[in-house]
């Protein structure tokens, strides 16, 4: 895609090399969330970090906003570290986290009010609610707000001050499927109005939807980097069947298909799926067998992430950080 | 749910975020909550004007064992440390206690506002109330016990300066070590217990032995009210009361005791302070 194409280095809002994060002690007794990772996101860019819980999003999320040092490994955003230049970052980005953090006493209006004497540039703050949809709330106090507009109250702080670089951790969690596409159409609107956007999620859906280009994290690393097409490419088509008994007749050769059986139950994965699939279909014609629950689809994000996900649960991250460069990629540098 | 447009620019920005302006709006956000809080306002308003009423009749049964004691004094300048303790002490634990669980403080350092100024900022209302306390305390109890005008009130304010700081960090370390708001009332006990009873309010230094006064008044609080009370009367008890010359004297070793104190605590404050739950 050209947004990754026009990445040049002066474009590069994010960057991050080999990060690290650890939690306690070194050694066994501490906690390794972030092992070795590289990001580069592009101005106008939005960038999606999807992984499973556990996989390290919102460790590797909060490096990058500046809220925690690294143990290693290095964050830039728009040319500084985030965190040991936080005076020089902080004014340009909006961080919204993974759960809210309003005092439940205040109303909507108080805690924009407090927001906004601790933003640069902020903008009026009804105009700030309008555009999430709260006006209409903002007597009510927060506490008195459901977890749908506790998300969109948290937007809206986030939004005060026309952050260049926004920071969205899930931010659709919990939401009903109207707020949902309300604040999809938000994002994407600030999206095309030039908004740096980096979110978490895991909502596929989301990802496919909004991103420019995502990451899949797994274990504290980047597995997969890319475009969506980028990333589905190379992912088997996938055909499920179930034999009913039978005997004699032997199972179709499928050229450059690969076949699992789990007792009746099999399994086709294959690089060209109407091929592989009118021969299937053909046999089955042929021999008259009934496909039982028969389904064919196209590899798409989801096939691709629940792949990886299992995958790499099969081979466990390895403690030193260097060993598992081969399935890292680096996103936008290697371009 | 957008009318507006995300692009409106044309739209005024505000200013330029400033520390100042921070901790007016945290100031601000944190007296409303606490004048939505029952149980914090009547420990903040109530229960120090109650010890205080209980104060006195303490004070002039130790004066008929004491006969040398200064009732009066001893009054005014207890009351002042029981308001600072209990407002400035008490209730600010319990607030960051209460913001940090609401996650409000992790959310506040996603914003511009620099640590120090998220715990100063939500210190504004108490102190602000503390002072006000103080205040009319100082100048009811002085008009009232007819008392003299202060001797040297740089000494009290550099009393009143020392204090503040030291129980804001204090109840920052005692924040760390309490985990809902409703234990704040076990784990806030032996500083508060120190302070009144060690720290020469309930019972003043000069009535206690000597080898335990002495040991009282290295404790954290002591060397600021000792300050706040030579600075009104001239004299710490210790001594015959002197003229503002000759406070500075006997005022250096409170200084340096509690600006000690002082770093300590804000070490203290810097290195347990914890700005979310434990998961």
């Amino acid at each position: 895609m050209e947004t990754s194409q026009r990445l040049h280095s002066t474009d590069r809002v994010i960057e991050v090399t080999d990060l690290h994060r650890r939690y306690g002690p070194a050694g066994a007794t501490g906690y390794h969330a972030v092992r070795g990772v590289d990001l580069a996101v592009g101005r106008g860019e939005l960038f999606a970090l999807l992984g499973t819980n556990g996989a390290g999003k919102t460790s590797t999320m909060e490096l990058i906003e500046g809220l925690a040092a690294p143990s290693g490994g290095q964050v830039r955003v728009l040319g500084h570290d985030p965190y040991r230049e936080r005076a020089a970052v902080r004014p340009r980005i909006g961080i919204m986290l993974q759960e809210g953090g309003f005092p439940g006493d205040l109303t909507v209006t108080e805690t924009g009010r407090s927001w906004s004497g601790m933003t640069s540039g902020a903008r009026p703050l009804d105009e700030a609610l309008e555009l999430v949809g709260l006006i209409g709330r903002r007597d009510v106090r927060v506490k008195q707000l459901s977890g749908g507009e506790r998300r969109r109250l948290d937007l809206a702080m986030a939004l005060l001050g026309r952050p260049e670089v926004l920071f969205l951790d899930e931010p659709s969690t919990g939401l009903d499927p109207e707020a949902r596409a309300a604040v999809w159409r938000l994002v994407r609107e600030l999206r095309a109005q030039g908004t740096t956007v980096l979110l978490t999620t895991h909502y596929l859906e989301e990802a496919e939807e909004l991103a420019d280009r995502l990451a899949i994290m797994h274990g504290g690393q980047v597995v997969t980097a890319g475009t969506v097409a980028e990333v589905i490419a190379g992912r088997p088509s996938r055909i499920t069947f179930e034999l009913p008994e039978f005997a004699g007749t032997s199972l179709p050769t499928l050229p450059g298909a690969e076949i699992t059986a789990d007792g009746r139950r099999f399994t086709v994965q294959t690089p060209s799926l109407q091929a592989t699939l009118t021969d299937l279909l053909g046999w089955a014609n042929h021999h008259r067998v009934v496909l039982g629950a028969l389904d064919a689809r196209s590899a798409s994000l989801e096939e691709a992430f629940l792949a990886i996900a299992s995958e790499a649960a099969h081979q466990p991250p390895a403690d030193t950080p260097a060993a598992p460069t081969a399935r890292r990629r680096l996103i936008g540098l290697a371009r | 749910m957008t009318t507006a447009s995300a692009a409106s620019a044309v739209t005024a920005a505000g200013p330029q975020s400033t520390a100042v302006r921070r901790l007016l709006a945290l100031g601000r956000a944190e007296a409303t909550l606490l004048l939505r809080n029952r149980t914090a306002l009547f420990t903040a308003l109530l229960l120090p004007l109650l010890l205080v009423a209980g104060l006195h009749s303490l004070l002039t049964r130790q004066a008929e064992s004491n006969p040398g004691l200064d009732v009066d004094s001893a009054l005014v300048n207890s009351s002042v440390g029981m308001v600072l303790a209990f407002v400035v002490y008490y209730n600010l634990t319990g607030a960051y206690v209460a913001r940090r669980g609401e996650l409000v403080l992790k959310r506040l350092r996603t914003g511009e506002a620099r640590d120090i100024e998220i715990l100063a900022g939500t210190a504004v209302p108490s102190v602000a109330l503390a002072l006000m306390m103080c205040t009319v305390v100082g100048v009811v109890g002085a008009s009232a016990l007819k008392l003299s005008a202060p001797v040297n009130p740089l000494l009290m304010l550099a009393g009143l300066v020392l204090v503040i700081g030291t129980l804001m960090a204090l109840a920052a370390v005692s924040s760390a070590f309490t985990r809902t708001v409703e234990s704040a009332g076990i784990t806030t006990m032996p500083i508060l217990l120190l302070s009144q009873f060690g720290s020469g309010l309930l019972i003043p230094l000069e009535v206690m032995p000597d080898r335990m006064a002495d040991i009282c008044r290295l404790l954290p609080t002591t060397p600021a009210f000792q300050l706040i009370r030579l600075g009104w009367f001239g004299t710490d008890g210790s001594a015959a009361a002197t003229g503002f010359a000759g406070t500075w004297a006997t005022a250096a070793p409170h200084l340096v005791t509690g600006s000690i104190w002082l770093a300590l605590a804000a070490w203290g404050a810097v290195r347990y302070f914890r700005w979310e739950p434990r998961r």
